[in-house]
């Protein structure tokens, strides 16, 4: 058992129940500037920076900002975190804190230390560039306001903090916090933290995940934790044994070929960005609806298709790339086609024993996708219907069509008599609405807190008309 | 050479130059917000040894009685200290001061009410000793809706009538008349920090709670009715909240009392912190309503009359509805003359949280009922909803509908047409015309809507502030008021009274917490009206201070302050005052719903642009331009704050904030279906308007108040009433001319959707 260097100083893990959070691992530490706000994820009252491998696979380090609710303590095991007390004190401000409290960023003040995380990672962003006159969610500084739209603040109405954001310079060549960008970020390290109660394992590789296991067949599998620590929080759920395989090296990979593109399941969802780096559009679209970067910065391809929610964002758009699954065990491997992964709600054909390894996507995409997400909130909400779609029109003719849909249904669900609905028909207004008709009557949509069943089936009619009038528009 | 203007006021609103009041300050605790360093309740925690936490028994029914209660299992737990239930009650068994909340229900009252506490060395003990914990329960029939009470004609509290001429009268008169049905959500506050008490008790037996409540006074009265004390043995504090709105006005009371309970009885330091589903769960929200109404036109658009009854959704408990529903008649009218008024009130009982104060108090309420007459109506007058609006203001000499006389309505005229100026609504208006004939698939709307509101408390005897101004024999000065500090900016605006009316730098003064040991007999920081009295308060007693000064400021010439200071302490000078103020001219009688309630109106005016997408419903606001009348303000940063983001907390109630409950006949019904983050959605950065504009009224001086200003906190969130009227406007866009729009509240993307679909299939 190491240490976590929170501040630049090392804090000791010993005697810490292994279900305790960052946050309150750091509260009991005295640093009480993390704020629970919601303990799920949803708010960023909690926000924090740790020095991770850059997204883009550099070897150097970035900081990256997180939800600290989420995570146990002992995942940070031998890593660095910064907090707000960290950047600055009342007598020196950092450049974040000085814009934001001259600006009247801060009211009650309790979102304020995690709106000064989040926008710190941004601030020390490395390829953050001036960038004209900006638009409405760019500054002329580079400041991207999506980094913070994961925080939520109860009194300002934002505009002050989007100023601030935007008022920022660059950090000056001697700051300490953007000098440790330039070596590695911290190795990880293979941990064990117990009580009489719970085991916290990160295992050192593959090979001994898998035999842990095959051991433990009701060991709770966890990534970023964006999920299991909701549970933990929201639910009082404890497992004996919690498994971290976000780190595994095996689970990291990122591969492109002629033929395909292999994902590793752990990069997290911001790292599966940068490093498509727009080759599939889909993907981008649906990872810039998908939470909230706190979130996407810990969440992976592998969790969101391990829990096998009906509402997660990513199966539809995996869905209708026709997107296969590489599930290992200490057995072997076996690669699944994710139309048939998911066998019920939150089910799916991965055993115990198997990780998700990698999502492997054929390549060439299709040429027309679009994800349309349909909620109440078009920044970091969940999906009342979620559509992927993948079509290739030649010569005017729709030769393929899939679709992806998900949260009308107990699965993620592949719309395919709306697909043969299109196929082999003129990309027409036409077709378009003849196919929308059928798409309305895909799934079995249900009524509940986020949306009628009514709007649900309507937003299905609507979404395939939404597509033809934006690509011909 | 230039002049400089003399002073203008009242004594008390006299700014004199060089004021420090006026100044554009950041917020006072600013550099400890953005540190990381500013304490809340909850952080005291870990700087207190040997502290128990609290965790509640919720029971799993919106209504039933409770047959059984075993707590036996719970002291198994580890770490299990103490179980809590109504017979350690050495008071009186309360929350309230209606005497209608038990604090340990013997009958269910709704889904997730606490019906005992569980006290353990660590949260997590204390968690899973609740789980252990048997309750047994007999499940009672439930109303969950407003419609299922009026159904059972379950109502609680006051059924008042505000009427004034004849309301049938000038309906018969009317050349057009209008009936329609208004119903709308509450809204949870979701202040970012939960409710948290912190209580400990002393050698003595004094308790010490911090809480963060807005109402330290009540918070100390409750506690010591439960304890059986009298109030002098309990002392509260609150250093600051992360966040208000009214959700702290009331229902913090129970919460720290649980926790003095416990400390009580275990000799040991008590927190009680809500979790965001507890408190979700638990604690009021906003009140939904349901209005009926009959509206009457003249040939020219004038209203001739109105009837409506509204239906407050009051929860369980009465709480504050009643002065809540009678803040929402008084705001009916909004800035609207309407000669003949018969308003009928009533608060429904249901089995859910027992709804509150929530910033605008009623006001809100009663604004979106008329606002929605008058968008609902315009189409079928064949008029612009503005001009319709524009046509019905107050003018000078007219009186509200409880006979308090609109004071200055050419204020709000300014602030009309100055916002109408500004955002170039004209010619927008065209634009937006030549937009949606244009596009089919997305239109826009625009609208302009006013906020006329009362400020003061209803309550007459509330409208009283208080202040302990200390100065030291160094010429630093301690100021502590009655107010408490919610982000609101109070404490920045009472050291800036402060510096003013000592004529002191800013720096000499420094703000002490807010304890009711300090200032007593405190009313709520509620009502706006928190920086007129307390500022008031801290004005007197400042002046206090002065005028035993000024013989030896005349004896020595042109002292500094610190020699000053120094020399009449030498003389044995008192250098510390107790500061009073009591808002003069009020009179309030409830029973005729009548008198002079309000010490002034503050007013404003909102021109919002939204686009709707017709393909789904969704929405983004393009651009708002606001001129709001603050007075002559104390601290423009500040005030700037409230106004944008008491704006944008109203667009979310109106537009995106869906609190729903459990309403089918199954084993859940009562559970609030809405008890998180990811499922209740508040504003976010993709709400902030595109384009943000707010300017504050010119020439705004109000001479009954401190130097000048007018209160800020509630008005402006009813200026996001320009939000659903312009998305009314945008559904209208998709439909034929003169179709009128019935959009649901909220109106989120799918009600948006619903409302443009009945537009498109118009005739």
């Amino acid at each position: 058992m190491a240490d976590i260097v929170v501040n630049g100083r090392p804090r000791d893990l010993t005697g810490v129940p292994p279900h305790t959070n960052v946050l309150d691992f750091l509260r009991a530490c005295g640093l009480t500037g993390a704020k629970e706000g919601c303990a799920e994820g949803e708010c960023g009252a909690c926000a924090v920076m740790v020095a991770r491998p850059a997204a883009d696979g550099s070897g150097t380090a970035e900081w990256t900002a997180i939800n600290s609710c989420l995570p146990p303590a002992a995942a940070l095991d031998g890593q660095e975190i910064v907090t707000a007390e960290g950047l600055g004190t009342p007598d020196a401000l950092h450049p974040v804190q000085q814009e934001l409290a001259v600006r009247g960023g801060s009211q009650c003040g309790y979102c304020t230390p995690g709106f000064v995380c989040s926008m710190g990672a941004e601030y020390y962003r490395a390829d953050r560039a001036p960038a004209g006159d900006g638009d409405r969610y760019h500054g002329a500084n580079g400041f991207d306001l999506h980094a913070i739209s994961g925080n939520l603040c109860r009194c300002t109405g934002y505009r002050p903090i989007k100023d601030a954001a935007f008022a920022l310079g660059f950090p000056a060549a001697d700051d300490a916090i953007a000098l440790r960008r330039g070596s590695a970020a911290p190795p990880v390290v293979a941990t064990e933290l117990r009580d009489d109660e719970a085991t916290y394992v990160r295992p050192a590789g593959l090979a001994e995940a898998l035999s842990l296991l095959r051991e433990h067949p009701d060991a709770v599998i966890v990534a970023g934790s964006t999920d299991w620590g909701v549970d933990v929080n929201l639910r009082g759920r404890r497992a004996g044994l919690v498994v971290a395989v976000d780190r595994l090296p095996e689970l990291r990979g990122f591969a492109v070929t002629e033929a395909e593109l292999r994902i590793g399941a752990a990069l997290t969802l911001t790292e599966v960005d940068r490093r498509l780096a727009g080759r599939v559009p889909l993907v981008s679209a649906m990872i810039a609806q998908f939470a909230s970067p706190l979130i996407r910065n810990g969440a992976t391809l592998g969790g969101n298709l391990g829990t096998g929610s009906p509402i997660g964002d990513a199966p539809p758009a995996l869905l209708a790339l026709e997107a296969s699954v590489v599930l290992a065990s200490a057995e072997g491997t076996r690669t699944l086609p994710l139309a048939e992964y998911f066998t019920g709600y939150r089910e799916s054909k991965r055993r115990p024993d198997e990780l998700i390894t990698e999502v492997v996507l054929p390549r060439p995409v299709s040429g027309l996708t679009a994800f349309h997400k349909i909620a109440k909130r078009p920044f970091d909400d969940i999906s009342s219907v979620a559509a992927g779609y993948a079509l290739d029109v030649v010569d005017g003719v729709v030769r393929r069509a899939r679709i992806g849909l998900g949260g009308v249904a107990a699965t993620p669900i592949r719309a395919r008599a709306t697909e043969a609905a299109l196929e082999n028909r003129p990309w027409t207004e036409e077709t378009a609405d003849a196919a929308s008709a059928v798409l309305a009557a895909e799934g079995t949509p249900i009524s509940d807190q986020r949306a009628s069943a009514a709007y649900r089936a309507a937003m299905l009619g609507q979404s395939l008309r939404k597509l033809f009038a934006e690509a011909t528009s | 050479m230039t002049t400089v203007a003399e002073p203008v006021g009242s004594p008390l609103s006299r700014r004199p130059h060089g004021a420090v009041v006026g100044a554009p300050l950041p917020h006072e605790s600013a550099a400890l917000h953005v540190t990381g360093r500013a304490l809340y309740t909850d952080d005291l925690v870990g700087r207190t040894s040997n502290v128990l936490h609290a965790h509640p028994v919720q029971a799993p029914h919106a209504h039933a009685t409770v047959t059984g209660l075993d707590v036996a299992a719970a002291y198994d737990v580890p770490g299990v200290v103490r179980v809590l239930t109504a017979a350690d009650v050495p008071g009186v068994n309360d929350a309230g001061v209606k005497h209608d909340e038990p604090l340990f229900p013997s009958e269910v009252m709704f889904h997730g009410h606490a019906v005992c506490w569980v006290l353990g060395e660590s949260l997590e003990a204390a968690r899973r000793g609740a789980a252990a914990v048997e309750a047994t329960y007999a499940p009672l029939p439930a109303l969950l809706t407003v419609e299922e009470a009026i159904g059972a004609e379950s109502f609680q509290g006051a059924h008042p009538t505000l009427a004034r001429g004849d309301s049938a009268a000038g309906l018969a008169r009317a050349a057009r008349v209008f009936e329609g049905v208004t119903s709308f959500a509450g809204q949870e506050h979701f202040y970012l920090e939960t409710h948290c008490s912190l209580a400990l008790v002393d050698e003595n037996g004094q308790i010490f709670v911090q809480s963060s409540t807005q109402h330290p006074a009540e918070t100390q009265e409750i506690v010591a009715h439960v304890l059986g004390l009298p109030s002098h043995a309990v002392t509260v504090q609150c250093l600051r909240m992360g966040g208000g709105f009214g959700g702290k006005e009331m229902q913090p009371h129970g919460l720290a009392a649980v926790a003095a309970l416990g400390a009580t009885l275990t000799g040991r330091p008590v927190r009680l912190r809500l979790t965001r589903a507890q408190d979700m769960t638990m604690t009021g929200k906003r009140h939904g309503f349901h209005a009926t109404w009959t509206a009457g036109f003249d040939a020219d658009g004038r209203f001739t009359a109105l009837e409506a009854t509204l239906t407050s959704d009051g929860g369980w408990s009465l709480d504050l509805s009643e002065p809540v529903l009678f803040r929402a008649m008084c705001h009916v009218d909004n800035a609207y003359w309407i000669p003949d008024i018969t308003v009928h009130g009533r608060i429904a009982r249901t089995h859910k949280t027992s709804q509150t104060a929530f910033r605008g108090f009623g006001g809100p309420q009663g604004m979106l009922v008329i606002e929605d007459v008058i968008g609902r109506c315009a189409p079928a007058l064949g008029l612009d909803p503005a001009e319709l609006r524009r046509r019905n203001f107050y003018v000078e000499g007219q009186a509200t509908p409880y006979g308090q006389p609109v004071r200055h309505p050419g204020r709000l005229a300014s602030a009309w047409e100055q916002v109408i100026r500004t955002s170039s609504l004209a010619a927008r208006r065209d634009e937006i015309d030549r937009w949606n004939a244009r596009e089919r698939n997305r239109k826009r709307g625009i609208a302009v809507t006013p906020v006329k509101f009362g400020i003061s408390f209803n309550l007459t005897a509330f409208n009283q502030g208080g202040a302990l101004v200390h100065v030291y024999k160094d010429g630093s000065v301690l100021v502590t008021h009655g107010g408490t500090e919610m982000g609101q900016g109070l404490h920045t605006k009472m050291l800036q009274v402060a510096a003013t009316a000592l004529r002191v730098p800013l720096e000499r003064v420094r703000l002490a917490p807010t304890r009711t040991d300090k200032v007593p007999n405190t009313s709520a920081t509620a009502a706006s009206a928190s920086a007129d009295l307390n500022g008031g308060a801290v004005k007197d007693a400042c002046e206090q201070i002065l005028a035993r000064l000024a013989p030896v400021r005349d004896a020595l010439g042109d002292p500094s302050w610190e020699e000053l200071v120094a020399a009449a302490y030498r003389e044995r000078v008192q250098l510390w005052a107790a500061g009073f103020y009591k808002t003069e001219g009020l009179s309030w009688d409830a029973a005729t719903m009548s008198g002079h309630p309000f010490k002034y109106f503050a007013y404003g005016a909102a021109v919002t642009e939204v686009e709707v997408d017709g393909f789904t419903g969704g929405y983004t606001t393009r651009r708002v331009d606001i001129v709001h009348d603050v007075g002559d303000s104390l601290s423009p940063l500040v005030d700037l704050g409230q106004i944008e983001g008491g704006f944008v907390q109203g667009a979310g109630w109106l537009t995106l904030e869906d609190l729903r409950w459990d309403v089918s006949d199954g084993p859940g019904r009562g559970r609030l279906a809405t008890q998180a983050a990811s499922t209740y959605k508040l504003p976010s950065f993709s709400e902030l308007p595109e384009q943000f504009h707010v300017a504050l009224l010119d020439e705004a001086h109000e001479d009954g108040v401190v130097y000048g200003s007018k209160a800020v906190g509630e008005p402006p969130l009813m200026l996001a009433l320009s939000v659903r009227e312009a998305l009314r406007d945008a559904c209208g866009a998709f439909g034929p001319a003169g179709h009128s729009v019935e959009l649901a509240s909220p109106a989120t993307p799918e009600a948006v959707y619903w409302a443009l679909t009945a537009a498109r299939g118009a005739s």
